[in-house]
This record gives C-alpha cells, sequence and structure tokens, in this order.
C-alpha cells in the first residue's frame, strides 16, 4: 500500500533533485529581486544609498503597506479585493468631512470632535467592507466584481462628499501620525510597522489566521472540516476594509489634503506588493513576510528609478514588467508545489 | 449467431492501464437493428469497453470491424464521425439553448451571408424531431422541458449527427416510470429503423424490458450474454457477482447476518427530509453504538443524503434531530458543533495537501484546543496519538500531508475526527479505490468508534463497502427509500435486487 503509492506521489524528477529550493522559490524569488535591484541603485547612484534615502523609502511605502496587511488576508483565502484604494479614499474624505475646515474651503460639512470624526471614518470602512463580505458570502458574487462595484461606490462617495472641492484639516492625531515623527522617526512608518506586526501575529498565532490559511488552501476541505467558510471570509473583507480605512486617513494627512482619486494608483501598488513578495494568488501560501519583502522591491523600484532619472513614463512600463516577472514566478511556484496530488492510487 | 449480419463486432479487445488489467479477450458484436444490454459491477470493464468503442482509449489490443470493415478509432471525433453515437449518463445538451439549436449543434444551417439561417434551422429541427414522434416546439429552451425528454433530445441530436450505433450510459436511472416508458416506446421505433443501441444500466428489469441481447461483465472479462428471452433478473445477478472460485474472497457471497441495536439510544434522527430532486421523505434513525448502510446506485441520493446532514447542501423540508433535539444545520460548521462528523468521498475535498499533517488533523478541533492563540505543541502531540493508533506513515506530524500514499491520507481525514469523538459519524463512499490492505483498516477503524458508542452512517454505492461496515442496511433507490434490511441475513444478490 505505501511504497508504490508513495512513489507515485514524487514531483518530476528534475524538480526532486532541489526540493528545498522547489519549496522556497515562492520566497527566495522576491527577495533575490530585492538585493539585486538594490545593488543595481547602489552602484548606479550614488545618492540611493543613504540613510536618508532609506527613511524616504519607508515613508513612500507606509500608507501602501497599511492597506496591503489587509489585502494580504485577502489573498491568502484566494479572493481579491479591488476596492482598497478606493475605501482609503473614502475613509479619508469622510474624516476631513467631519472635520471642521477653513473657511476658504467650500464643502458643506459636518464638524465633529476629532475622536468621532475618526471613529466613525473607520466605521464608514468598516460597513464598506461588510457591505462586499455581504455581498460574496450571501449572495454569492464573486469577489472580483464585487469589490470592482465598491470600488466605484467608495469613488461615488468621495465624489458627493468633497462635491470637487479640496479639503485640508484633519482631527489632530492623525495630523501627528500621519505627519510628524517620534524623533527621528515618522510617525507613519510606526504605524506601518505596528499594522504589518500586528497582521503576521493574526496569521501565525491565532486561530483565526489558521482559519485564513486553510480556507486559502482547500476551501472545500475547510468546509468539509467543519469551519465556517463564509465567516472566515467575511471577516478578511471587513479586515481589508478596515486597513484601508486607515491607511486612507494617514494618507490624507500625510499628503496634506483629502480629494477625489487621490488613492488611485495604491490599489494597483498594494496588490503588486502582495503578489511580488510571493503570496499565492491561489491561497493558502504566502504570509505578511512575503507582503514586507514586496513592498521593499516596489519601494526600491520607485524611489530607485527617480535616483537614476529614468523618463518617468518609462517608470510606468518597467513597474508593470517587474508586476508580470512577478506573477509568473507566482504562478510557477504554484505549479511546482502542487503535483503532490491529494488522490495517489492507494 | 448471425456474425456476417454484426454492425459493430470486437474481437480479442484487451485493456491495461499501468500494469492494471482493464479488460482482456473481449468478444463483442452489435447488430443492426438491436438493442444490446451491458451489465457488470463498478469497475467489471463495461465503460472501458464502451471508451473504446467510441474512441476515448485509442490504446487497445485487439481488433475492430464496424460495418464490415476493420476500424481503429484514434479520437472520439473520428468515432462519431463513423455513426458511433454516445449519450452520457450526465447529458451534454446545453441548457440555455433552445432545443432546434441543442439538436443542430456544430450544424447550424447557415444563409448566403454566413450568419445562422434560424427559420430553416427551426424547420429541419422540427421534422427532424416530428419523425422520432417526438412533440416539441423547437423554439423551447431545453432547460425548460423535463429531464426526460431533454434526453430523448439529446437521443435525437446523436441520431442527426448520423449515428447508427447509439451507448446510452444508465438512460433510465433518473427518469420515472412513464418517462421509462416514452423512452423504451422511441428506442423500439428506431430499432425497426435498423439502429442499434448498446444500452448500459443498473437497473436489471429496465435491462430485461427492452434488451434483445444481454452481455454480462465481471473483473474485465465479458462472462456470459444471452437473449433477454431466456434469462430473469436472479441469472444476471448471479453472472455479476460471479459464483465461487477466484472472486470468492473479494465479494461477499454468503449471507451477512445484520444485528441492530434495538436498545441504544437514538442519536440520529430524521423525519421526511427532502431536497429537490435529490432525495425525498426520507425518514432514518441512527443509534448509538451502530453502523447503518446506506446503499443505492450511483444517483440515487444517499450521497447527496450524507452531504445534507453535515450541513454542506442544507435540506429544504423535513426535520433533524440530534439527541432528540431537533437542529438546524445552516452550515457544516453548525453540524459539527451539533456533533455531526463527516468523511466525504474524495480526498481533493478533504485535505491540505501542501499543509504539515498535523494541521490537516487539527483543523476540525482547533476551537476545543484552543481560543485565541493556536498551540501547536498540543496540536503535533495529539497527531501523534493518532499516528500511533491508526499506523500512519510517515509518522512525522510536519511531513506536508500530500507526500503521504492514499491510504494514509484516508485515515487522517478519519482521524480529524477522532480526538474528541462525534456523536454520529458519515462516511461516503470509505472504501472506494483502496486495496484491500487499506480496505481492512477502515473496516476495523470504524468497528473500533461503533464499540466507543457512536451512531455511524455508511453511504456507498459498493455493494462490499456496506456489506462489510453495516449493522442495517436501508436502500435507496431515485432519492428514496425503498426497503430496509434488520435483523436479517442479507446477501449480495438481495442488496442489488432491492436497489
Amino acid at each position: 500500500m505505501t511504497g508504490r503509492a508513495e512513489n507515485a506521489v514524487r514531483p518530476a524528477p528534475a524538480l526532486r533533485r532541489a526540493p528545498w529550493l522547489r519549496n522556497r522559490l515562492r520566497n527566495i524569488a522576491p527577495f533575490a529581486t530585492l538585493l539585486f535591484l538594490v545593488m543595481l541603485f547602489a552602484i548606479a547612484s550614488p545618492s540611493f544609498a543613504s540613510l536618508d534615502n532609506l527613511a524616504n523609502i519607508l515613508q513612500q511605502i507606509s500608507v501602501t503597506g497599511i492597506m496591503a496587511v489587509g489585502l494580504t488576508f485577502v489573498i491568502l483565502c484566494a479572493e481579491i479585493d479591488l476596492s482598497v484604494a478606493s475605501i482609503a479614499n473614502a475613509a479619508g474624505v469622510i474624516l476631513a468631512f467631519l472635520t471642521a475646515q477653513d473657511a476658504s474651503v467650500n464643502i458643506a460639512n459636518i464638524p465633529l470632535p476629532g475622536g468621532a470624526a475618526i471613529a466613525l471614518a473607520i466605521a464608514g470602512s468598516a460597513l464598506l467592507g461588510a457591505v462586499n463580505a455581504f455581498g460574496m458570502t450571501w449572495i454569492g458574487i464573486p469577489s472580483f466584481i464585487m469589490t470592482l462595484a465598491m470600488l466605484q461606490i467608495g469613488a461615488g462617495i468621495c465624489a458627493l462628499l468633497v462635491r470637487g472641492q479640496i479639503a485640508y484639516a484633519v482631527p489632530k492625531l492623525i495630523a501627528t501620525l500621519g505627519n510628524g515623527s517620534l524623533g527621528p522617526v515618522p510617525w507613519i512608518i510606526i504605524v506601518a510597522a505596528i499594522t504589518l506586526l500586528l497582521g503576521h501575529i493574526v496569521l501565525t498565532y491565532t486561530r483565526f489566521g489558521r482559519y485564513v490559511y486553510m480556507v486559502g488552501g482547500n476551501r472545500e476541505a475547510a468546509e468539509y472540516s467543519g469551519v465556517n467558510v463564509r465567516a472566515v471570509i467575511a471577516t478578511v473583507m471587513i479586515i481589508s476594509a478596515v486597513c484601508s480605512g486607515l491607511a486612507g486617513m494617514l494618507g490624507v494627512a500625510h499628503f496634506g489634503s483629502a480629494q477625489q482619486d487621490e488613492f488611485d494608483s495604491y490599489l494597483l501598488d498594494s496588490i503588486s506588493a502582495v503578489v511580488v513578495g510571493g503570496t499565492s494568488l491561489f491561497g493558502g501560501q504566502g504570509g505578511i513576510g512575503n507582503t514586507i519583502i514586496g513592498l521593499c522591491v516596489l519601494g526600491v523600484l520607485n524611489n530607485g528609478l527617480d535616483h537614476v532619472n529614468i523618463d518617468s513614463f518609462l517608470k510606468i512600463l518597467i513597474r508593470g514588467l517587474i508586476l508580470l516577472a512577478a506573477l509568473i514566478v507566482n504562478v510557477y511556484a504554484q505549479r511546482l508545489k502542487t503535483p503532490m496530488p491529494g488522490d495517489g492510487a492507494g | 449467431m448471425m456474425r456476417e449480419a454484426a454492425l459493430l463486432e470486437l474481437r480479442d479487445v484487451a485493456k491495461t492501464f499501468g500494469g492494471v488489467t482493464a479488460l482482456r479477450d473481449v468478444d463483442f458484436s452489435l447488430k443492426a437493428g438491436e438493442i444490446h444490454g451491458l451489465v457488470g459491477e463498478n469497475g467489471a470493464g463495461k465503460s472501458t469497453l464502451m471508451k473504446i468503442i467510441a474512441g476515448v482509449h485509442a490504446e487497445y489490443q485487439g481488433r475492430m470491424r464496424l460495418a464490415g470493415r476493420d476500424v481503429r478509432f484514434r479520437s472520439a471525433r473520428e468515432a462519431r464521425d463513423q455513426g458511433i453515437g454516445m449519450v452520457h449518463q450526465e447529458l451534454s445538451i446545453v441548457p440555455e439553448l433552445s432545443v432546434a439549436e441543442n439538436v443542430l449543434l456544430g450544424m447550424q444551417p447557415l444563409n448566403r451571408l454566413g450568419f445562422v439561417d434560424w427559420a430553416r434551422m427551426r424547420r429541419i429541427a422540427r421534422e427532424h424531431l416530428a419523425s422520432l414522434g417526438l412533440d416539441v416546439d423547437p423554439r423551447t429552451p431545453i432547460s425548460a422541458l423535463p429531464l426526460g425528454m431533454q434526453q430523448m433530445i439529446e437521443i435525437a441530436r446523436v441520431l442527426f449527427s448520423g449515428a447508427r450505433a447509439i451507448i446510452l450510459d444508465e438512460p433510465t436511472s433518473a427518469l420515472s416510470p412513464p418517462e421509462i416508458a416514452r423512452l423504451f416506446a422511441l428506442l423500439r421505433k428506431l430499432r425497426t429503423e435498423g439502429l442499434s443501441f448498446i444500452f448500459i444500466s443498473h437497473f436489471l428489469d429496465d435491462i430485461l424490458a427492452i434488451c434483445d441481447v444481454v452481455t454480462v461483465f465481471r473483473n474485465g472479462r465479458k462472462v456470459a450474454e444471452a437473449p433477454t428471452a431466456a434469462i430473469d433478473k436472479a441469472w444476471l445477478i448471479e453472472r455479476m457477482i460471479g459464483s465461487g472460485h477466484q472472486e470468492l474472497e473479494e465479494s461477499y457471497l454468503g449471507e451477512i447476518a445484520l444485528q441492530s441495536r434495538a436498545d441504544a439510544p437514538i442519536v440520529l434522527e430524521t423525519a421526511g427530509l427532502g431536497l429537490g430532486t435529490l432525495f425525498q421523505d426520507i425518514s432514518l434513525r441512527v443509534r448509538a453504538g451502530e453502523v447503518l448502510g446506506l446503499y443505492g446506485f450511483m444517483g440515487a441520493g444517499q450521497l447527496d443524503l450524507a452531504r445534507a446532514l453535515f450541513g454542506k447542501i442544507p435540506p429544504e423540508r423535513g426535520e433533524i434531530r440530534i439527541d432528540g433535539h431537533p437542529v438546524r444545520l445552516r452550515n457544516t460548521a453548525a453540524a459539527r458543533r451539533a456533533g455531526l462528523a463527516f468523511v466525504p468521498e474524495s480526498r481533493r475535498s478533504m485535505l491540505f495537501s501542501l499543509e504539515p499533517l498535523y494541521k490537516n488533523i487539527s483543523i476540525s478541533i482547533l476551537d476545543r484546543i484552543s481560543s485565541l492563540w493556536l498551540r501547536p505543541q498540543r496540536e503535533r502531540d495529539i497527531a501523534r496519538r493518532h499516528i500511533a493508533e491508526l499506523q500512519i506513515r510517515p509518522q512525522h506530524p510536519d511531513r506536508p500531508l500530500g507526500t503521504l500514499s492514499g491510504g494514509n491520507q484516508q485515515k487522517v481525514a478519519l482521524a480529524k475526527w477522532l480526538t474528541f469523538l462525534p456523536k454520529v459519524l458519515l462516511l461516503s463512499e470509505p472504501t472506494r479505490g483502496m486495496d484491500v490492505g487499506a480496505k481492512e483498516d477502515v473496516v476495523r477503524i470504524v468497528r473500533g468508534l461503533r464499540a466507543a458508542g457512536i451512531g455511524i452512517v455508511v453511504a456507498s454505492t459498493e455493494p462490499e463497502t456496506v456489506l462489510s461496515l453495516a449493522d442495517r442496511i436501508v436502500v435507496m433507490r431515485k432519492g428514496r427509500i425503498t426497503c430496509e434490511f434488520a435483523n436479517e441475513a442479507v446477501s449480495k444478490d438481495r442488496l442489488l435486487a432491492a436497489a
């Protein structure tokens, strides 16, 4: 019973020789990419490899990083959330809408105490996440379509609240976290680091985190094991929306303004960060560690391209190519790991 | 037999998969204007033979002649072009399209501009259907028709594509008696026109009612062929099961004495459970320390019933009671909390092949051993205990599950319910595709759980599985319970006759 079937389970001979490499390709490839890019830019530009620039890079990836934490949960469940940037924008706009603005800002807003404004902005993003969750788990809309609709809804909320205007003021706490520093370290980096750390702890050390991996690894098997799959998926959608909400509030403070279409580029950036980092689009493989590497790759790339004075239009193309390469590695890594069938003869 | 009159003739056909012989030394002939029945248990070789005839298996030994010419089909398309049609149990109609579009699928008439000529298409379809005695508006969406009519439309489609010999795979399994009567009337009409059919079925009454000749397969061999006028159901069952000799150890020829435990408390009870066309009016009782076998052919509803009892597909009607209390199982998590456990028939749908063994075992008990924080050491300890108890190989709890053999994976699927024993364990096809050793392991584990006082339901399409495990057997047919065997001796032939 055992001997023959076990042989049948082994993958192709070429891969058998290096199982260690095969199983870790998902983690090694992004890390190698990061090292390569750092070395490349360090050689190409003397201003790149400096402590100041490191702080720059970290600051540039902080907002994306907070968003990417929630997205990591979603992608680990083999779902997608296209509404992260839109919800972030909505949360930022709601926050500004509920804060007393300068007389020059022509918005019919409702000033509230700072704490209430923050709470309502977070609650608003959680509500949008809950609508995503409801559409996906109760009505059965695929996440791709459901969150595409939410992308529009979030944009609509922003449009309605600011009506083409730009708001500047946010509550003092958010202004500090978004734009202030604790000693030499900008608060936004600290918040991003704490969010990433929390995400990692939840995914790695809690029961819920295990459910996320197992639901992503084999949804049907999770269901047949008595896991409430719908509750898990609903929860990750809300987590993603709350992370987006936090990112949006800090982002508004960081950029110094709240307006429509402010976060548009962050959708692609956050998805890229998760996927470039090596978290499987098919679910169940990867994690916050991967997302951190992915964030660094994107951050170094964006920042480094500025240092070497490349045509800014070419930058967009290069980012697209890097994302494509990461997708190829992602799918290839999946293919390397799957040929151990769940149902060998036996 | 008049060999020269055969439309289709196979000589010395054999087929092996890897080292396993699926078919050996088979002669088979189908005459023009004949309905030829094909019976045998699962794995007897019927479907292998049909796939050779239909061009699905291109690699085989032996010869095939069609209308006096040697043929060797290299693809299903080639077989179809030469006049071999096939109607599968799962119909291959396109539900969104109209009757006319389905009948002329892939052969739509075009007008001069290269667009579909709808008027001509409808006219052709109407004439073709009328010639078969089918009175259907060709514009009707096919999904609006009852299943029996859909099947006849599919036969009409196969005929329209030029088939002279049509293989029907379990054509009656989903039909009601009046629908069967209409199907048979159509087949008889087509027979007089010289068309030939191969009629594969588990329903021996249907075989005897419609076929001219029947061929019996067992263990990859053709064991008998006879005109149906000369035989009866008992004759067929006897030949399907085999009579002694080499199969004696494998099959349960002898009678199995069933002993139910009328004194034990009822742990699971259903009343009037129903879900769509999958199953209706299911009232069952499972007692503590008892194994209830649910037997039926493929599609009889017993596997769907097991899924419904675990909350995977919530039933629409009826009631489920556990320990006498009514429960509503909205999802599998609710079923698990109510004390139910389930092992599905397919390994792929119960295992996480990239995750280590211990995570596969602990997934169903995580909420019992940890509240917020995981306790991986505890999980590994539990896994080690089950590995030792069930003799799972390899023994290391951190090995990815995908590296285990099939039999060992099956044990892991059972092990995840053994840490905290459920009240009722539902097993769907627990020994399908297993070798003898692995089957014995499963029987041993199930016996042990029964001794521990668990109520166990074994749903299967394999008589041996039910007979080797059950204390009481309920037989299902087309979604309904037809009879129950309890406190009596039962043999495989009686079980087959009842299904």
